[in-house]
């Protein structure tokens, strides 16, 4: 809007826009300052860590904090188990949320409305109302301490659901007109002709998943109980925990680490995840 | 769910190119009608268990104290008694309350003010470089924002206070007093996530017609008066949703407040999430943590009921 005024009566830099993109920069510094520090401390040796002044820039990187990290704490199971248990809620949310999502797009049976209503209305329930109960569940099923107790209730996705819906119903009808009269099943045409097309919709229930349960701590918390079933937050907390406030940079070398998938996620999929995140709010 | 019934099934023998148009249609909605439940049952049989199952469970479990190992006691409404006369629950109940005000409010003031600086007149890389900056935070786990935040904000050799130093500011117990604590927990919690507001802010101002600025402008409106009377109207209905979307993510605060303080010192930053794990975890009261849980649902409920209404009323739509 300043854009117009400015244009109104003169080109010169109004001081507004001057003081705009200060504040704009003042907010950036606080934002990458922090993530910055973390990144420089971890490459500072672990005796130094604390010392005054801190550096922001790692200007001689020693790399002593993640050689000892993995000595402190099993690096590689969790960053085994995070994966794991990421990508297979990924895989099964995108999997199940297709399904789900083309059957309330595009097939006709009784009591659709009324079962999405039900599906949209699980949105509104917090995972710290159900976990009690999840808990008991997974402890009935025996899989109690176990990886799967982390992936299986995480899979199905009101949300995900939501999406693939509303992508289905973004394609064209004509593909189905045309399928049926050639004789092909639903299915087939699910498998053959809108599975294929909906895949950068499943994409999007995939990476959001992987943002969300990559990073997740609560219920890792409450569901794994010994160390070898640990996810990479779980086990930085943990070895925080641990060193208390002794060598920092060990520990921020491990955040570093674990920060790299969704840096990852952030420097090719920022776009997706974006419009993802914010979907649900222009629904 | 409908239950298939099998009296005609699918013909797949005829040469279904010699069908008629609504013979065709007809045959693959009856075939729709028995595959369906095939493609919806991975997701709603998961959420019978993982979602529906539980809550009922949870409304059950409210009304009983259990700790897994004895029987079972009803006890009526005491556990939700317990959220007002039970002084750590209570006190939780409030500093979530306080919390979500704070949070909230400083979250989306931020976002806003941030989401108009950028609309102005920038070179395309600066505004790219803004956005992904605001936007990185949201990436990170809340767990590892804590654990650095929690050496940033340490008293002793913490940067924060060294910064505050520099300008003769003496150190500031950041984390072992309670309005410090507090402090750190707010701050931490809208760093890293008033990114989220201000793309929907962000999101709001792109779909504002340019026209309306350009004639409220030359009518006289420009700077804050344009933002007031203009914008803001405009931009209501993403402010709405901002602040529900904000206040139901604020009300399940829980990993900065653990990771930095563990509800310390004292009571002070022990939210209402908190209470859940460590009524149910860590002293086996399940049906405490379950009426908690579920008090937290019904505000969660009662938000979003209220942004239904709300958006009906007061946001000004085109």
């Amino acid at each position: 809007m300043s854009t117009l005024t400015a244009t109104r009566k003169t080109r010169m830099p109004r001081p507004g826009t001057a003081a705009r993109i200060l504040v704009l920069l003042v907010a950036a510094a606080l934002t990458l300052g922090p993530v910055l520090w973390t990144l420089s401390t971890s490459l500072r040796t672990p005796s130094e860590s604390f010392n005054l002044p801190p550096q922001f820039l790692p200007l001689n990187p020693d790399f002593s904090s993640y050689v000892q990290v993995f000595q402190q704490v099993n690096m590689v199971l969790l960053v085994v188990n995070s994966a794991l248990v990421t990508l297979l809620i990924a895989v099964g949310q995108m999997a199940t949320a297709a399904l789900a999502g083309y059957a309330f797009a595009r097939l006709s049976f009784k009591g659709k409305n009324a079962l999405f209503s039900v599906v949209l209305a699980t949105m509104m329930v917090p995972v710290q109302v159900t976990i009690v109960p999840v808990f008991m569940l997974i402890r009935g099923m025996g899989l109690s301490d176990t990886l799967l107790a982390l992936i299986l209730p995480a899979i199905p996705t009101a949300f995900g659901t939501f999406l693939m819906r509303q992508y289905f119903l973004g394609l064209p009808n004509d593909f189905a007109e045309a399928a049926s009269l050639d004789g092909a099943s639903p299915w087939r045409t699910f498998r053959s002709v809108y599975a294929p097309l909906a895949v950068p919709g499943m994409a999007i229930v995939g990476i959001l998943a992987f943002n969300f349960h990559w990073n997740e701590f609560f219920r890792p918390l409450i569901l794994t109980i010994s160390q070898e079933n640990y996810t990479l937050p779980l086990g930085l907390v943990t070895l925080q925990g641990n060193l208390g406030t002794g060598s920092i940079s060990v520990v921020l070398a491990g955040v570093i680490l674990s920060m790299i998938p969704a840096l990852v996620v952030f420097i090719f999929g920022q776009r997706t995840l974006r419009e993802s995140l914010t979907a649900g709010a222009s629904k | 769910m409908s239950t298939p019934t099998l009296k005609n099934p699918p013909t797949t023998t005829a040469a279904p190119t010699a069908l008629s148009r609504p013979a065709a249609r007809r045959q693959r909605s009856m075939a729709e009608r028995l595959i369906a439940p095939l493609f919806l049952a991975p997701t709603v049989i998961g959420m019978a268990i993982f979602t529906i199952v539980p809550i009922l469970g949870s409304i059950l479990l409210a009304f009983f104290r259990w700790d897994i190992i004895s029987a079972p006691e009803f006890v009526g409404f005491s556990n939700f008694a317990d959220i007002v006369s039970d002084p750590t629950v209570r006190v939780s109940f409030l500093n979530t309350i306080v919390f979500v005000v704070v949070a909230v409010t400083l979250q989306l003031g931020i976002s806003m003010a941030l989401a108009v600086a950028i609309q102005g007149r920038m070179p395309n890389w600066l505004r790219v470089f803004f956005r992904s900056a605001f936007f990185f935070p949201l990436i990170l786990s809340a767990a590892s924002v804590s654990i650095f935040m929690g050496y940033l904000f340490n008293e002793q050799f913490g940067v924060v206070n060294w910064l505050l130093s520099l300008v003769g500011i003496p150190a500031v117990p950041w984390l072992t007093t309670s309005g410090g604590a507090a402090a750190v927990v707010v701050l931490v919690y809208v760093w890293q996530n008033f990114g989220f507001s201000f793309l929907l802010f962000i999101g709001g101002l792109a779909s504002i017609p340019k026209e309306l600025l350009e004639a409220s402008a030359l009518d006289g409106a420009t700077g804050w008066r344009q933002f007031v009377n203009v914008t803001l109207p405009l931009l209501s209905p993403t402010v709405l949703v901002a602040s529900v979307m904000a206040i139901i993510s604020a009300l399940q605060v829980f990993d900065q407040p653990y990771v930095l303080t563990r509800g310390g010192p004292g009571d002070s930053t022990r939210t209402a999430v908190m209470v859940i794990f460590e009524s149910a975890f860590q002293r086996l009261e399940f049906g405490r943590a379950s009426a908690i849980g579920l008090v937290l649902m019904m505000l969660i409920m009662a938000i979003t009921a209220l942004q239904f209404r709300l958006s009906r009323r007061f946001v000004f739509y085109q």
